[in-house]
């Protein structure tokens, strides 16, 4: 038993949604989602003690070694991830049940709960998995259900806002899967390890260099790297706050995750890269990322568009790190993956109670919202610490360690461009404080919070947004152990 | 003319995404998305055949074969390019009902004066 564990982590997911589909209850539903989604979140615990006690685990689907079967790879950045995958799948659940049942009408409710299990699993698959192909056939599975989880939003921008997602998502998995036919034209394997070891050492190698263009596309569209980052908006905007929740706070890091599986573990160690300048591209889009996006934030007329645009500039964060590439910003990267999802996660569970409450998050709807729910602002103020990166919380410590990564390097303008970004978040948060506790609340608002279920929930990410800055073991220790995998060579 | 499906590869790829850029109507772009994605399918497909070989026969009379793993490959694609399709059709469906409108131009015409009214 103990030793299918790497399989299980996809399979209980994935099997749960079939089920959900023949109960359809949408009590039954939420049960057996929330028990996949726990099950799933105690796995991914396992699995990553036994990543620290014992090393890389490798699991053979169906018994077939690797290369040749498709092998199942807990390292300690795989593990890293499921964690966070698992965690924030089994966080949002018990909100979910609430939550859901106001957004989503009855009889599709059992749906929602299907396609949420699909993604899950998705998500954990392309995590999980060391095959390439496989990464795209999971990377589907997770992108088919998030475009039917936005459509079940409420009114029909979510449909347009779907559709749009749909023909950009799939843009991204063909360009994935022409850059990954390239690698196995040229090494006639799809096993990362295997791949790696095959690309070792050659020199330069034009299909590889038209594998890594398509595959760097590809994912950029996957995890909204600017400029790919049109579609995210309008997603988060309008789907179901659930949804919001769980794919600003996973979906577009996982993607980022098999960028740095890419990046670091299968093209850096072939010389066919020499010469080409990934590391700066990054830099500078990235750094477009981080100005553009945090500015754009600053002028959204909504609280939830406000914050989509705000994950495209924090994605910016993350992917600064991987262009600068030494220790220090490559912890900083990984460590702002966990601390970013955690922080985006509070934020968007409280704004999903807003929506229970209010229905409505423009900014012109929330005066006096200091006043009607005051817990809830105080945790959005929180967890916009967080954002902004305040000492003693989670987002200070990563943004920490990539002003020092890009200082080691003696990039000064990348120092400067850390702090600008993070005094612009100072202004978007600054709004939501103006507008919850300055503005006077409509006559006649009575102090109304969302139920226990999902208030629950919603503290422990606030609360995780701060312990996560104070002790760091989880985010930084682990992010530390993942960089020096990456840095090793992936042994 | 070794490169031959190469270059068929790459006009299917690149005519796939013009029409999914380029053309307003939700279903001619989902027509583009999909030939694009048979794109793939041929860039696969292409290299993995090997001219008068045959299946992957384990017996003595069969020297040469075809490489069979990119065509379980792309039998798995086909199946996700299928499912795309059908979803995709399905949202234009529901949008259709929402909008009275598959022309991209008119849909966002449609939120711009809700916007304006509101």
């Amino acid at each position: 038993m103990l030793e299918h564990l790497p399989a299980l982590q996809v399979v209980v997911p994935l099997m749960s949604a079939p089920l959900i589909v023949l109960l359809r209850r949408p009590g039954a539903a939420w049960l057996v989602s929330t028990l996949a989604s726990f099950a799933a979140f105690a796995i991914a615990v396992a699995l990553a003690l036994r990543v620290a006690a014992t090393g890389t685990v490798s699991y053979a689907m169906g018994s077939w070694p690797p290369p040749w079967g498709i092998e199942y790879r807990v390292d300690a950045l795989s593990a890293f991830m499921l964690v966070l995958v698992a965690g924030v799948a089994a966080l949002v659940m018990p909100y979910a049940r609430r939550s859901v049942a106001a957004e989503v009408p009855e009889r599709q409710v059992y749906l929602f709960y299907a396609m949420y299990c699909l993604c899950v699993a998705g998500l954990l698959g392309m995590t999980i998995t060391g095959d390439l192909f496989n990464v795209f056939v999971f990377l589907e599975i997770s992108s088919l259900s998030t475009y039917v989880l936005i459509a079940l939003g409420r009114g029909r921008r979510a449909l347009l806002a779907a559709f749009q997602y749909l023909i950009v998502g799939t843009i991204g998995a063909t360009f994935y899967v022409i850059g990954i036919g390239l690698l196995y034209l040229v090494t006639g394997s799809l096993n990362f390890v295997d791949v790696a070891q095959r690309l070792s050492g050659v020199g330069e190698l034009r299909p590889v260099l038209a594998a890594l263009a398509f595959i760097t596309v590809g994912l950029g569209l996957k995890l909204a790297l600017f400029p790919l980052h049109q579609w995210l908006p309008n997603a988060y905007a309008y789907a179901p706050s659930v949804v919001t929740t769980f794919l600003a706070a996973t979906a577009t890091k996982v993607s980022v995750y098999v960028l740095v599986r890419f990046y670091f573990l299968v093209f850096a160690p072939s010389q066919a890269l020499e010469g080409v300048p990934v590391g700066a591209v990054l830099v500078a889009l990235s750094a477009a990322a981080i100005l553009a996006m945090s500015l754009v934030a600053v002028f959204q007329p909504d609280l939830k568009r406000m914050f989509a645009y705000s994950s495209v500039a924090q994605i910016g964060y993350i992917t600064l790190g991987l262009g600068v590439a030494n220790e220090s910003a490559l912890t900083g990267s990984l460590a702002h993956l966990v601390n970013h999802g955690v922080t985006k996660c509070a934020l968007f569970l409280l704004v999903g109670g807003i929506v229970l409450r209010g229905g409505d998050t423009s900014f012109a709807s929330l005066a006096g919202l200091g006043r009607r729910m005051p817990w809830t602002s105080f945790g959005i103020v929180i967890a916009g610490l967080s954002l902004i990166g305040v000492p003693a919380t989670a987002g200070f410590t990563s943004k920490w360690y990539l002003i020092a990564g890009a200082a080691e390097q003696g990039s000064w303008w990348i120092v400067a461009l850390l702090v600008a970004g993070s005094l612009i978040a100072v202004a978007y948060v600054w709004r939501f404080v103006e507008v919850a506790y300055l503005a006077p609340a409509p006559a006649g608002a009575a102090v109304h919070e969302p139920p226990w279920s999902m208030r629950i929930p919603q503290a422990v990410a606030v609360a995780l947004c701060v312990v996560l800055g104070l002790f760091t073991a989880f985010n930084v220790g682990y992010a530390r152990r993942a960089v020096d995998l990456l840095l090793g060579g992936g042994q | 003319m070794g490169h031959y499906s190469y270059f068929v590869t790459i006009f299917l790829m690149v005519a796939g995404l013009y029409v999914t850029i380029a053309r307003g109507n939700l279903v001619k772009k989902l027509v583009g998305l999909s030939i694009c994605q048979t794109s793939v399918y041929l860039l696969y497909l292409a290299p993995g055949k090997l001219i008068g070989a045959t299946a992957p026969i384990v017996a003595p009379q069969y020297a040469t074969y075809s490489n069979p793993l990119p065509h379980v490959l792309i039998l798995t694609a086909i199946v996700v390019g299928v499912a795309t399709l059908a979803l995709g059709l399905a949202l234009v469906v529901r949008i259709r009902e929402a909008y009275g409108s598959i022309e991209e131009d008119q849909i966002l015409a449609e939120d711009g004066r809700r916007d304006a009214a509101a």
